[in-house]
């Protein structure tokens, strides 16, 4: 659909006027209309999981460390902290001025409360693993060890000690993540679940709730105790959890949205000549890829799923397929990621197509293939167009070797299952998204021990040797050789087919200020205003 | 009547049983549970999360706890809305979706009965053809098409009303929604008061009147709608109970915080005691308003006796 710019620009300004006039122009207040992936399921940061909830946590609450606008580490509650020679004591200075909504200081015994709480068995946690590398932690999860004996110790008001299991360069990192957001004791105490309810919030970041209603919007307004008050512009964000991308879109052209979370991929050639650099798509920390299934034959044979990988051309799936929006991906890691350097990219990665598919050729012949025994297979995916289309385009390409490829795809929840419980397949559609910038945050998805993230049920005593290694090692730089070298080994056997490096996809109105790309895709509204 | 009433009502309670039972087993045979995300959870995690929600018992133990929770009026918690009970979500939505559900099916039945009495009295003349033309259409084309195409021309191009969003239930926000829902309803009830119309007109008693030199309003009006009527109401039952219960494509593509997203949603995540609220409430909704049908019908035809 092509709309002259004029009438565009019209009807936002109008709808815009509208907006402003109506509902929130009387306060005079600066309001941020900012669309999100969806409903975040839960405001308890303790047990939330999605990116949805992630960009309204980070608003609501601060931690030890935060993320700045272009999300590097910086310091949040903690304003100052010393790390142990051996990496594995962790002391926080807390701002003295760190205040909950309510007006009680935050304590390091707060952090002690939250962290021992996330722990619980009975609190539910779906992501207390990201915090295992804390002294204690599985096994306090595990219900093991009574959550007293978790590694974290109030030594005053204002200085906390993190005790871990063993040095974790990325550990302040994972501090960033919403499982490391504290929570407020004596209101958990009071209303028990019901904390997260707007009228119980009490929150210490530079917004807090005043509604919620899911499907229609969540409104944070501005936290005048937080210490940073006087620097956050925006007074009142309101995050709307639209799951129809086109929607949003035409939200964001009526002028009532300034930024949209996600973008409806198939329109992005549209929606480029639209809006222009309003169409953000960096990079983002995350790896689409195919598992193989190396239980069984021949995809236990190296050289099937060599020859799999190699015929695939990513950079048609990356243009073509998802219109430029995703970058075809020849490693596991994904570059720009922190603590690694360049990721151990294949040794095709470059060469043409076709001299690549005779050596796939080669070596499906080595392995027992050929015109008169052609590989058969299937690609087992979630229900989503992009997937068929990248898978049907995927198989076309086997075609050119001799494979013959059928599909199978079921609801999200029917695949993951299917793969978490170890269920049969040949080649499945995944994708992992890092949570911490760091290469072990991938490469552990195929260590033997990782039930469920292996679906590739790939098992190397060398790998696994090799990412203990990696963990043992305090030198930054070392460890990065170390982790390289364990992702050379898996480029080499291929437990999972690298086909994308994700990127983000977001539109963000000119007015916006702050709104920097990175890596991670966090936005803090807290460093964002709004002009004219 | 007041007996037929509650006889009526008694024997909803077997039939949502059995609606009851019958949609708690479906659920469970679909593959997955309501923690299986995208990124699978730790074994461990996944023990704590069952155990939390009662998932590890066996499944029929699960439905006896549902059922007894039920009997006390409890829907549960949702799962995947783990902020909020069932019931908590239907109190906030269902209004919602009865505003936007009612305000449809009023235009519908005035706008359908209208157009379709014009449309049989026009028979075979351009009028006729045009508003048959239109209804045609109106069923053709899906919501899905509909509302985005409102949305874009009024939304965005003319910039007269929001092109989504709930505004806190300001008029102007419904607007689009509303219409959206009725137009292919507008388009049935055109179509079935035409039919009916042009069949009531031919008929000995409307002759009859005719020959006594009635008004023609008192003629259509009086005597012929009240017979075309019928299947109309009939038809605006079942209507009525799928309208008030929210519309997914609607809300979706609108941004609307009814409860008709909550069916899809919930089947999709394995929210089951979510997927369990909107099948009973929708039941609820289909058995009143079959009953109410039912009542029209003798209020309307006094051929009909209830007893």
């Amino acid at each position: 659909m092509t709309i002259s710019f004029g009438a565009g620009l019209r009807a936002s300004l109008f709808a815009g006027a509208l907006v402003a006039g109506t509902a929130f122009g009387a306060m005079a207040e600066t309001v941020y209309h900012r669309g999100n992936d969806g409903n975040p399921e839960t405001l308890d940061q303790h047990k939330t999981s999605t990116v949805a909830e992630a960009h309204i946590l980070r608003d609501l609450y601060e931690g030890l460390m935060v993320y700045d606008a272009n999300a590097k580490v910086v310091p949040g509650v903690a304003e100052s902290h010393t790390v142990s020679e051996d990496g594995t004591v962790y002391t926080f200075t807390l701002r003295g001025d760190a205040m909950w909504s309510n007006g009680d200081p935050v304590t390091a015994g707060d952090f002690v409360y939250s962290l021992r709480r996330i722990m619980t068995p009975e609190t539910g946690a779906k992501y207390a693993n990201i915090l295992y590398p804390i002294k204690n932690a599985e096994k306090v999860n595990k219900g093991e060890l009574a959550p007293a004996e978790l590694g974290v110790k109030a030594v005053d008001d204002k200085t906390l000690e993190i005790t871990l299991e063993q040095a974790t360069p990325f550990f302040l990192e994972l501090l960033t993540h919403q499982t490391g957001l504290p929570v407020h004791p004596a209101t958990v105490e009071a209303h028990g679940s019901d904390f997260v309810k707007p009228e119980n919030f009490v929150s210490n970041g530079a917004f807090t709730l005043a509604e919620f209603t899911p499907n229609d919007k969540l409104v944070a307004v501005k936290n005048a105790k937080y210490h940073g008050a006087d620097s956050v512009a925006i007074d009142k964000v309101i995050f709307y959890p639209i799951e129809d991308r086109a929607s949003c879109v035409r939200r964001f052209e009526a002028g009532e949205i300034h930024s949209c979370s996600d973008l409806p991929t198939d329109q992005i050639a549209d929606l480029r000549a639209k809006f222009g650099d309003q169409v953000r798509t960096p990079p983002y920390l995350g790896n689409y890829y195919y598992a193989v299934n190396m239980s069984k034959p021949p995809f236990d044979d190296v050289r099937v799923r060599q020859a799999l990988s190699m015929t695939v051309d990513r950079e048609y799936v990356a243009e073509e397929i998802w219109g430029g929006t995703m970058v075809p991906a020849y490693s596991l890691v994904p570059p720009g990621i922190n603590n690694y350097g360049e990721p151990a990219y294949a040794d095709y990665k470059g060469e043409a197509m076709l001299d690549r598919e005779d050596k796939a050729l080669a070596l499906l012949q080595e392995a027992g293939f050929g015109p008169d025994k052609p590989l058969k297979l299937e690609i087992m995916y979630n229900t989503s167009e992009n997937h068929k289309n990248t898978a049907i385009a995927i198989a076309d390409m086997w075609k050119t070797i001799g494979v013959e490829t059928t599909m199978i795809n079921r609801d999200l929840a029917s695949h993951y299952a299917h793969l978490r419980d170890k269920g049969d397949f040949d080649i499945a559609r995944a994708g992992w998204i890092g949570d911490y910038s760091d290469p072990q945050n991938f490469l552990f998805l195929v260590e033997s021990d990782n039930d469920g993230f292996n679906y590739a049920n790939y098992k190397n005593a060398d790998y696994d040797a090799l990412m203990d290694k990696a963990a043992a090692e305090t030198d930054l730089e070392k460890r990065a050789d170390i982790l390289r070298e364990a992702e050379a080994m898996f480029m080499r056997d291929l437990p999972f087919i690298p086909i994308l490096y994700y990127s983000s996809h977001s539109l963000v109105s000119p007015k916006l200020k702050g709104w920097e790309d990175n890596l991670q895709n966090v936005h803090p509204t807290r460093l964002i205003s709004i002009e004219g | 009547m007041f007996g037929y009433v509650t006889r009526r009502l008694l024997t909803a309670i077997p039939t949502l049983f059995l609606i009851v039972t019958g949609a708690f087993f479906l659920i469970r045979v679909a593959p997955g549970g309501p923690f299986n995300l995208e990124r699978p959870l730790e074994a461990k995690v996944m023990e704590n999360l069952n155990r939390i929600y009662h998932l590890d018992k066996p499944l029929w133990e699960q439905y006896l706890y549902y059922l007894g929770n039920l009997a006390r009026g409890d829907f549960g918690p949702s799962f995947v809305y783990r902020d909020f009970s069932v019931a908590e979500l239907f109190a906030s939505g269902l209004p919602v979706s009865i505003q936007i559900g009612a305000g449809a099916l009023v235009l519908a039945l005035v706008a359908g009965t209208l157009l379709g009495i014009a449309s049989a009295l026009r028979q075979n003349r351009p009028a006729d053809y045009g508003i048959v033309g239109l209804a045609t259409l109106g069923i053709t084309i899906p919501t899905f098409v509909i509302a985005p195409l409102l949305s874009l021309v009024f939304g965005v191009w003319l910039g007269w009303l929001p092109a989504g969003g709930w505004g806190d239930g300001a008029w102007s926000y419904k607007i689009l929604p509303i219409v959206t829902l009725a137009l292919p309803q507008i388009a049935v009830v055109t179509r079935l008061t035409r039919g009916a119309m042009i069949e009531a007109m031919r008929s000995h008693h409307i002759r009859t009147a005719r020959a006594y030199g009635l008004k023609p309003w008192t003629v259509v009006v009086v005597h012929a709608l009240r017979s075309a009527i019928l299947p109309v109401v009939s038809y605006a039952g079942p209507a009525a109970a799928a309208l008030l219960t929210g519309s997914v494509v609607v809300e979706t593509i609108f941004g609307i915080p009814g409860v008709g997203r909550y069916f899809v949603q919930a089947a999709l995540n394995r929210d089951y005691t979510l997927v369990m609220g909107t099948v009973i409430v929708i039941a609820i909704f289909i058995i009143v308003f079959n009953l109410v049908v039912d009542l029209l019908y003798a209020l309307i035809d006094p051929r009909v006796r209830l007893g």
